[in-house]
């Protein structure tokens, strides 16, 4: 498809809301004030838990919702606003997948994929090619002529994707399209995803509870709680520094680094008389991150540290690391002021007698 | 039995497959697109029109509420206008068709709405016109469940079509009741009896046949 150049577009929320009528009168404002800029060609995830308004938000950029007030923009086109026939032309440029695929059964792998291309009209003789482009894309080759029905989850979003990818669309949205799926399957698909995101420059914008998509894929991320945004960034920024409790709960699922029970029990907030150790989180970032820092500050200031948990992990190709520990409270002012002059973040978590 | 109580058999028969095969195909060239209408047209569907919906729905209500044998005579003079008479055989597909069509219509709606809804927004995203939706999504979708519903509009209205000797229709039910009950004959009765099983379970075994054909939603085995 490399002669088939797609470029992504852009989205823009600007102070959209939505309230749906509740029966008995009155409204329910599912989303609230959000505003979030989609930058072309990025794939950018919304986080949140179910009922947060996320899969609402999605379903503006293409009009399957319409806001009720504020404006969705697409490509320079008000979403919003646009006609029925406008919106079908809307539509032909933004691809769609869903958590439970929404294949035809009654459709062969090929014929699904084709689906798009006949709604919009095209000449029978380039379907052809294109669906096969298209198949062969997503690695379904011998699968061309099974139903559904026959296929393994991970099969059946990769012919979602390849008919989302059909009319060639400049934004290809994603509603939980993992989240159905185990996680080995999950990275395949990802995997896909990012790689048509890097061949074809389209911009992606997903929605996800699960932020371990969001750190494998996405390079920006924003975090919807209660039908508002909470937080928004790139995605190492907000995964090294997250600020709203809501993305802190999301990440310490993904991050692994919680305190163990036995000294998260016998922690207090406040520093006990006699000997204690102070408890501090280190948030290695940046080229820093794969030092053996502690080893050095162990050494340059003769200071005993206790690596309580850790992980380091990748977001992108940037590492980043996570790391508890605990040193003598009397001296823990100088171990930060040492961690802090390297460029790291640190957290005081508590103390333990 | 003598060679012409099976002439007449064998003729009744053919009366019976006419009437009811008439009455299907004009059903269902009504009652689909009825059906099809009935599905989309609630209030925020496809086809939107929740007046005209629930205009058509009493109707189709009104229509199936009627017992057969009372459609057939009420019906008489509409009958008369729409076949030239009012007595015989070909006469007596009209009140068969106007009792098809709505009871067609309401298992073919049973079906659309089994579609999963999600196929609907898939299409839409794609920016699928309601027609579009309909003709590429919803009846392929439902045509297993159109293919059942068919079958058993068919195994009705041959029970149906029995009825139909009180307008002069003939058959196999009007056989009956002439010869096996009113002539006693029940050689003839039992005749008409076998015959009618062995129709409905070959209308049912070609059905359920053709539903599964056309469904691809269960796994099977391919030749692998």
């Amino acid at each position: 498809m490399a002669e088939n150049q797609i470029t992504g577009a852009g989205i823009t929320f600007e102070n959209v809301g939505k309230a749906f009528p509740q029966k008995g009168g009155g409204t329910v404002n599912a989303l609230e004030n959000v505003s979030l800029t989609v930058e072309p060609g990025t794939i950018t995830g919304i986080i949140g838990r179910s009922g947060a308004g996320k899969s609402t938000l999605l379903r503006m950029v293409n009009g399957l919702e319409q806001p009720t007030s504020g404006t969705v923009t697409v490509a320079g086109h008000d979403v919003g606003r646009a006609g029925a026939a406008e919106l079908r032309r809307i539509r032909r440029d933004v691809g769609m997948i869903f958590q439970h695929f929404n294949l035809l059964s009654s459709r062969t792998v090929y014929e699904n994929v084709a689906l798009p291309l006949e709604i919009a009209g095209t000449p029978a003789r380039e379907i052809k090619g294109r669906v096969d482009d298209l198949v062969a894309r997503v690695g379904l080759e011998q699968l061309a002529k099974r139903y559904p029905a026959e296929l393994s989850g991970g099969q059946k979003q990769r012919v979602g994707i390849a008919r989302a990818l059909a009319t060639q669309p400049k934004v290809l949205l994603s509603d939980e399209a993992t989240s159905a799926l185990d996680p080995e399957t999950t990275q395949t698909v990802l995997d896909l995803l990012a790689d048509i995101n890097r061949d074809l420059g389209l911009t992606i914008l997903l929605i996800t509870h699960e932020m371990a998509v969001v750190r494998d894929i996405a390079s920006h991320v924003a975090v919807i709680d209660g039908g508002r945004i909470v937080e928004q960034g790139a995605t190492y920024d907000i995964f090294t520094a997250p600020q709203h409790a809501t993305t802190r709960s999301f990440l310490s699922g993904v991050t692994g680094v919680t305190l163990p029970r036995f000294i998260a029990d016998q922690m207090s907030a406040t520093r006990p008389t006699g000997p204690a150790r102070e408890v501090i989180r280190i948030t290695f970032v940046g080229e820093n991150a794969t030092d053996p820092l502690l080893a050095r500050m162990s050494e340059e200031l003769g200071l005993q540290v206790n690596i309580l948990a850790g992980a380091i992990e990748e977001i992108g190709t940037r590492p980043f690391g996570n790391l508890l520990i605990s040193v003598d409270a009397t001296r823990a002012d100088e171990a930060r002021a040492y961690l802090q002059n390297h460029d790291q973040r640190t957290e005081v978590l508590g103390y333990v007698g | 039995m003598s060679a012409n109580l099976i002439n007449m058999l064998m003729e009744a028969t053919w009366q019976t497959v006419y009437m009811v095969a008439v009455a299907t195909v004009i059903g269902a060239v009504f009652g689909i697109p009825i059906g099809v209408f009935l599905a989309c047209s609630q209030r925020g569907e496809l086809l939107s029109a929740p007046l005209v919906n629930k205009v058509l729905g009493v109707i189709v209500n009104a229509t199936r509420s009627v017992p057969f044998i009372i459609l057939v005579v009420s019906i008489i003079p509409v009958t008369r206008f729409i076949a030239g008479t009012s007595i015989g055989t070909t006469a007596a597909i009209v009140p068969l068709t106007i009792a098809a069509i709505p009871f067609i219509g309401r298992l073919v709606e049973n079906a659309i709405r089994e579609v999963d809804s999600g196929l609907i927004e898939a299409a839409r995203a794609m920016g699928a016109t309601p027609m579009q939706i309909i003709r590429k999504v919803l009846i392929p979708e439902a045509l297993p469940g159109i293919t059942l519903g068919l079958t058993l509009a068919v195994v009705s209205l041959i029970g149906y079509s029995a009825m139909v000797g009180a307008v002069g229709g003939e058959g196999l039910g009007d056989l009956g009741i002439r010869y096996g009950y009113q002539r006693f004959m029940p050689s003839v009765m039992l005749a008409v009896v076998v015959i009618l099983i062995v129709m409905v379970q070959l209308v049912q075994t070609a059905g359920e046949f053709l539903a599964r054909r056309v469904d691809k939603r269960a796994p099977r085995n391919r030749g692998r």
